[in-house]
């Protein structure tokens, strides 16, 4: 580690402290009282998700609809993915936040959960929010998240909960909700329309370049908003967003599905820059509970020269389908994908992304790093379309694999679809294997084996983490490490 | 006693290897272990430093007074033993600097000392890149990626530098090394030559026991250690070869 690695450690280390210190505000601003809705799902409960949450008429409608034609659907099974049934009658839909805590001490926690809480040097306080340990105290953190919202608001930058915005934003919502991901797109993009229960929503005005990385770290409302997330960010021209979002601690989750949706859509001369860490529970080692993480990412390039850059670390999940993608509509415009995905256990992967070349001249570039061990599947599959009219198109996708043990399986699914001969589009994949004789080298250096494979690991997937904020990537690094934990020797 | 090897055996898918190696070296003395190739030099070096694909079915070795054999190779590693590699393997995408900055810190807790901060750490890098002539850049790259044999094998000693063992084993450092490299690295080794510790230099050539003067040097054939002598004997060898000694035996 050098120099520049020691102040970019303190200094993450200062803003994890920061985020992470102060309290979770369990709860959405209504005033409802009820607890939970009956299991199951129809129109009526649709209705009652849209009237508990106090919307205007054209959403309560807009969830109508996309039930009506969700029901038409069936789960998308080309993934190469072992998918359990999924009884969507055996879900419940709407459940006010929780605010009784689910255990009354820290003795009644799963002490794995515990040392991984300590690996990754979440604060106590902050452990036992995320285990849903009762937190009797309260924590001075008001005056970063104060000073945070009035320097955003000060820039006209809006960074709300996503049931905020339909009620001060609609105008705004109404306009860009579904835009990107209509209800019709896919299976969980309509199920998601139909029953979304928050999120985030955030506007970026014309020519600001907004200071801080927004992340749902201090946004109110963040905890707590469930299986069907939806996000909906909005840079207007000229601006610019770093995003943040994730859960860059292990939440232990009942929830078995999620089904989120994010939509992007950046104009002229904007550019956005969205960020994940992914780290829900993957099940244990014997493969035995876990999420169903299947996700719907997408992003438009609008205008002209807009640029939309998606950067994911992968650790957890059972199960993940995700595909953040770039439709690249306005000229000049730039769409990145950078992907660590790790699978270990019994977890199982199949993500990628889609560059969609629509405008002259757009740009893309693909790096994936998929890391498998255990008995794991992994997954990348991508598709690269130049469209007829996008002339001038240029992809650059680089696909590696990496094996850990001799158990797991990695995968490429590589689809280009060229329509425009001036196009140029580059595909390279390499696949490599931890070697025994890798691992006896750092042995005999006094460095065990799990360190090994994490130094191994961190090495490989270090052009994707260095895409990440600073706060982030520091953090990714231990959690790759975390993740890998057992899957050797 | 820093090593005290007894009756040492070992097998190799189901071949015997080393039939029964005896060795004592004390702290300050540099053994060199000659002999023909198949002999069992690298097979020994392995033994010693705990590579688990090797299978020890007889003997001891006390290692600071302590069974070594019980040891696993990172335990081994931490409590000061030190194998310089004949290939040292490349790790692509691993920083020579995170990757000494962990054996180091793996040593110093073993030893009961604090980690080193950031700033320390890159002075030591600085310090000990000196040792053996590296430019600095090169701790700056992947460990071994990309090196050239000389550059690998220097490499080796510069980490050797780093770690400060109580013993080092080289095995075949010599090997596919210029003069030039071969007199920078016997001088590296030759600085951290110290009263407390000790280094057992495994060689076909006696070229760099010119550089590196032995206290002792011992003959290993076919699993087993048939003379040893001063550093004359390495000379001898030298002129005479192997045949005298193993028509003795025969």
């Amino acid at each position: 580690m050098d120099i520049k690695d020691q102040n970019i450690q303190s200094e993450s280390d200062r803003i994890i402290e920061q985020a992470t210190s102060q309290e979770y505000k369990y709860g959405f601003v209504t005033d409802i009282e009820t607890d939970a809705i009956p299991k199951g799902l129809n129109e009526d409960v649709v209705r009652l998700i849209s009237m508990k949450k106090g919307e205007p008429q054209w959403l309560t409608e807009q969830r109508l609809e996309a039930y009506r034609h969700w029901k038409t659907l069936v789960m998308p099974k080309w993934a190469k993915l072992d998918i359990p049934r999924i009884d969507y009658q055996d879900i419940i839909y709407y459940a006010a936040p929780r605010t009784a805590p689910k255990y009354a001490s820290m003795d009644e926690v799963d002490p794995e959960l515990i040392r991984t809480f300590d690996k990754l040097g979440i604060p106590l306080e902050e452990q036992m929010a995320l285990a849903g340990v009762a937190v009797d105290a309260v924590m001075d953190s008001v005056s970063v998240k104060t000073t945070y919202k009035e320097t955003l608001a000060e820039l006209g930058v809006i960074f709300c909960s996503m049931s905020e915005a339909v009620r001060d934003y609609p105008e705004l919502i109404q306009k860009y909700l579904g835009s990107v991901v209509p209800y019709t797109d896919n299976f969980f993009a309509a199920l998601n329309a139909a029953v979304f229960s928050d999120g985030s929503f955030c506007y970026i005005p014309k020519g600001v370049r907004c200071p801080m990385e927004l992340s749902t770290y201090f946004r109110i409302n963040a905890a707590g908003t469930g299986q069907f997330e939806r996000t909906l960010i909005v840079a207007d021209e000229g601006s610019y967003v770093s995003y943040l979002e994730g859960c860059t601690a292990p939440r232990r989750d009942e929830n078995q599905l999620h089904a989120a949706v994010v939509e992007i859509v950046v104009l002229k001369d904007a550019e956005v820059k969205y960020s994940t860490v992914q780290n829900w529970y993957p099940g244990d080692k014997e493969g035995k509970g876990g999420i169903y993480n299947f996700v719907t990412k997408r992003g438009i390039c609008r205008g002209e020269n807009a640029r939309l850059s998606w950067t994911q670390v992968e650790t957890g999940s059972a199960i993940t389908w995700k595909y953040p993608s770039c439709v690249l509509a306005g000229e000049n415009s730039v769409g990145e994908f950078y992907s660590v995905a790790l699978t270990n256990n019994y977890q199982q992967a199949d993500t990628g992304t889609k560059m969609i070349h629509l405008g002259k001249n757009t740009r893309s570039r693909i790096v994936s790093k998929g890391i498998s061990a255990g008995r794991s599947q992994n997954s990348y599959r991508g598709l690269v379309r130049v469209s007829a009219k996008a002339e001038g198109a240029r992809n650059f996708s680089q696909c590696d694999s990496l094996l850990i043990g001799d158990k797991c399986g990695a995968h490429t699914f590589p689809y280009i679809d060229n329509g425009n001969s001036s196009s140029v589009s580059e595909h390279e994949a390499t696949t490599s294997k931890i070697s025994e004789d890798q691992l006896l080298y750092c042995n005999q250096r006094g460095i065990s084996t799990e360190d090994a494979v994490g130094l191994i690991v961190n090495g490989y997937a270090k052009e994707v983490l260095n895409k990440l904020p600073m706060e982030f990537a520091v953090e990714a690094q231990k959690l790759l490490s975390i993740s890998l934990e057992g899957s050797v020797g | 006693m820093l090593l005290e090897v007894k009756d040492l055996q070992c097998m190799v898918d189901g071949k015997p290897i080393l039939k029964g190696i005896n060795l004592q070296v004390n702290e300050g003395e540099v053994h060199a272990i000659m002999g023909p190739n198949g002999s069992g030099k690298s097979t020994f070096a392995s033994v010693l430093a705990g590579n688990p694909r090797y299978e020890v079915t007889g003997g001891s070795i006390l290692y600071r007074g302590e069974d070594l054999l019980e040891m696993d190779i990172e335990q081994r590693a931490r409590a000061g033993l030190f194998l310089g590699f004949q290939y040292p393997v490349e790790i692509p995408g691993v920083s020579m600097a995170n990757f000494m900055r962990m054996a180091v810190n793996e040593r110093r807790a073993f030893l009961g000392e604090e980690p080193l901060a950031a700033g320390e750490f890159l002075r030591l890098m600085k310090q000990k890149a000196k040792v053996v002539e590296i430019d600095s850049q090169l701790t700056g790259r992947a460990v071994n990626e990309g090196y050239s044999g000389g550059e690998k094998k220097k490499n080796e000693i510069f980490q050797m530098a780093m770690l400060e063992p109580k013993l080092a084993i080289l095995d075949e450092t010599d090997s596919g090394l210029d003069i030039d490299a071969l007199r920078i690295v016997a001088n590296g080794v030759n600085q951290l030559r110290r009263p407390d510790n000790a280094t057992i230099v495994i060689t076909h050539y006696q070229r760099l026991l010119d550089y590196i003067v032995p206290d002792y040097v011992h003959v290993l054939y076919k699993g087993r250690i048939i003379e040893s002598g001063d550093k004359t004997l390495a000379l001898k060898l030298e002129e005479q070869g192997y045949d005298w000694l193993i028509n003795d035996i025969a």
